[in-house]
């Protein structure tokens, strides 16, 4: 031979066939039994993540937008317990108010009333005073008159005596 | 990679330096079929034995499995088991079947009555032997079946909502990394028909070049160093590109579009060279960078054998893991690149063009 090959370099062709026959099995099997269902199984998958990930995006929306909801919603309550919260004050005030008219009117003719008594008592006490004032002049005059006389400075005594008895109750 | 091999070529020129070496241990571990004389220690015969196929698988000592022996003659086929072919110092002797064969570098030759080789009758002798080579190459066969049998069936069984346990969590990743950054890229839309071959001869590539680092059996066999067995794997690529090239693909190739008559005349024969040359590169590729990983590992351990001495193997021993290790990367990488350039390849043959891109 001109050019002395080394044997590495020179292809075996028993073992070509061999390898051939190795790979062609290898791709056989893998293919049919395990490339297959796992590509497919890493699609699903992957295919699964997408949806789960815009599943999650979705909701994460709609919890936002539940969120803003409540926020309005909240918003809505304070305002219309403020609106409540203001009226009931007004009404108590109100309430309070009236109430305040009431007792002073009350209170007003209670002492309309009572002056009104006052005044008749004091009518009636002086009414009786007089009466028993002229009762008492009476009754002075007529022991006077009976004593008359007699003994002039005994007499006066008797006057200041009658007049001392006489007491203005 | 390159320099790595050319490194490994110094060895082998400077191994002659090497042959007065005198080890009685090594004797006893490497049988050499050329050994000058007992003792003798042949650096370039004892590396280029060991990443050479054979017909016996060596484990320790003086074990081996003798695997059988299938020659087609022009007398029709013969099985024997290789043990017929060396005596028990694991020297060649001859072995008289329907002729007399004897191992001459590790090839099977028809010998003459004396003693010479008798070349026209070894052509004729056709060699499918289960050889170490081939036995490994199974090894691979059954343990990645095993492996994504195992694999598909978690996926089966899990369902597709769970996520991946144990190893199928290491495995999804790959498969993952050669759907995403080889087929995708390269072939876009119609990558679903061809990943299943690219994954396959992904794994196939780098399980076999994981189990060449393997120092003991079942590792050690160079398949992936073995020029037919990248030769086998690219005219696969070979073939699947041009049953699959589209009509853009061929006229590429024999009448270059948008470029004047004599261009086209011109470039025709470099195109169509082209299409034999890219599987030619896939093969000696895989082939020269598994070998010279082999041939560097196994060099830094016969420095040991060279110097004389225990005292080499402090530097021999950690750049051989470091090696070793570099080697795990170049596995993987190479693997890759295969499948990668195949899937470039098919890329390239399935490709609509679209006639206005190409008039420059």
């Amino acid at each position: 031979m001109l050019l002395e090959i080394n044997p590495l370099v020179l292809p075996d062709p028993g073992l070509m066939i061999w390898s051939t026959l190795a790979f062609l099995i290898l791709l056989f099997v893998l293919g049919k039994f395990a490339w297959k269902p796992i590509m497919k199984a890493i699609s699903e998958r992957e295919q699964g993540i997408n949806d789960s990930l815009a599943t999650a995006e979705k909701v994460r929306a709609e919890m936002a937008q539940l969120k803003s909801d409540n926020e309005i919603l909240l918003v809505q309550a304070r305002e219309e317990r403020a609106q409540i919260l203001k009226e009931a004050k007004e009404i108590k005030d109100k309430m309070i108010n009236e109430a305040k008219e009431q007792a002073k009117e009350a209170a007003g003719k209670i002492m309309a009333d009572t002056q009104q008594a006052i005044e008749n008592q004091k009518m009636a006490a002086l009414i009786d005073l007089k009466n028993q004032v002229g009762n008492m002049v009476v009754e002075v005059s007529e022991k006077i008159l009976r004593r008359e006389l007699s003994n002039k400075p005994e007499q006066e005594n008797y006057i200041k005596q009658l007049t001392n008895e006489i007491k203005l109750n | 990679m390159v320099a790595v091999f050319s490194i490994c070529i110094c060895f082998y020129h400077n191994a002659s330096f090497a042959q007065n070496a005198d080890t009685n241990q090594v004797t006893e571990q490497h049988h050499n079929t050329d050994q000058k004389e007992e003792g003798d220690f042949d650096v370039a015969g004892t590396i280029l034995d060991h990443i050479r196929d054979d017909h016996s698988w060596h484990l320790w000592g003086h074990t081996s499995v003798h695997l059988p022996v299938i020659l087609k003659t022009d007398k029709g086929f013969e099985v024997f088991s290789s043990s017929r072919l060396s005596d028990e110092h694991h020297q060649p002797v001859v072995y008289n079947g329907n002729y007399p064969y004897k191992q001459i570098d590790g090839k099977i030759k028809v010998m003459n009555a004396d003693g010479s080789i008798n070349a026209e009758a070894s052509k004729k002798v056709f060699d499918i032997s289960i050889t170490k080579n081939v036995v490994s190459m199974f090894i691979t066969v059954f343990l990645l079946i095993f492996v994504f049998l195992g694999v598909a069936k978690a996926y089966k069984k899990a369902g597709v909502t769970s996520a991946p346990k144990g190893f199928q969590s290491f495995i999804e990743p790959i498969i993952l990394f050669i759907r995403d950054e080889v087929a995708i890229p390269y072939l876009g839309e119609r990558h679903v028909r061809f990943l299943p071959y690219l994954l396959t001869i992904f794994f196939f590539i780098w399980i076999n070049n994981l189990l060449g680092l393997v120092p003991f059996f079942p590792g050690g066999a160079n398949v992936s160093g073995n020029i037919a067995f990248t030769l086998t794997l690219a005219l696969f690529t070979f073939v699947i590109v041009n049953i699959n090239g589209k009509k853009d693909y061929w006229r590429h190739i024999f009448w270059m579009p948008g470029l004047s008559t004599g261009m086209k005349i011109f470039l025709m024969p470099i195109e169509l060279l082209g299409v034999f040359i890219k599987p030619i590169s896939l093969t000696i590729r895989l082939f020269a960078n598994m070998t010279a990983g082999h041939i560097l590992v196994l060099s830094l351990i016969s420095l040991v054998f060279i110097f004389k001495a225990v005292s080499a193997s402090a530097m021999a021993v950690p750049f051989t893991v470091f090696i070793s290790v570099i080697e795990l990367l170049v596995g993987f990488i190479q693997a890759f690149i295969f499948a990668m350039l195949s899937a470039l390849y098919i890329g390239m043959a399935i490709e609509e063009h679209h006639e206005q891109d190409l008039v420059l």
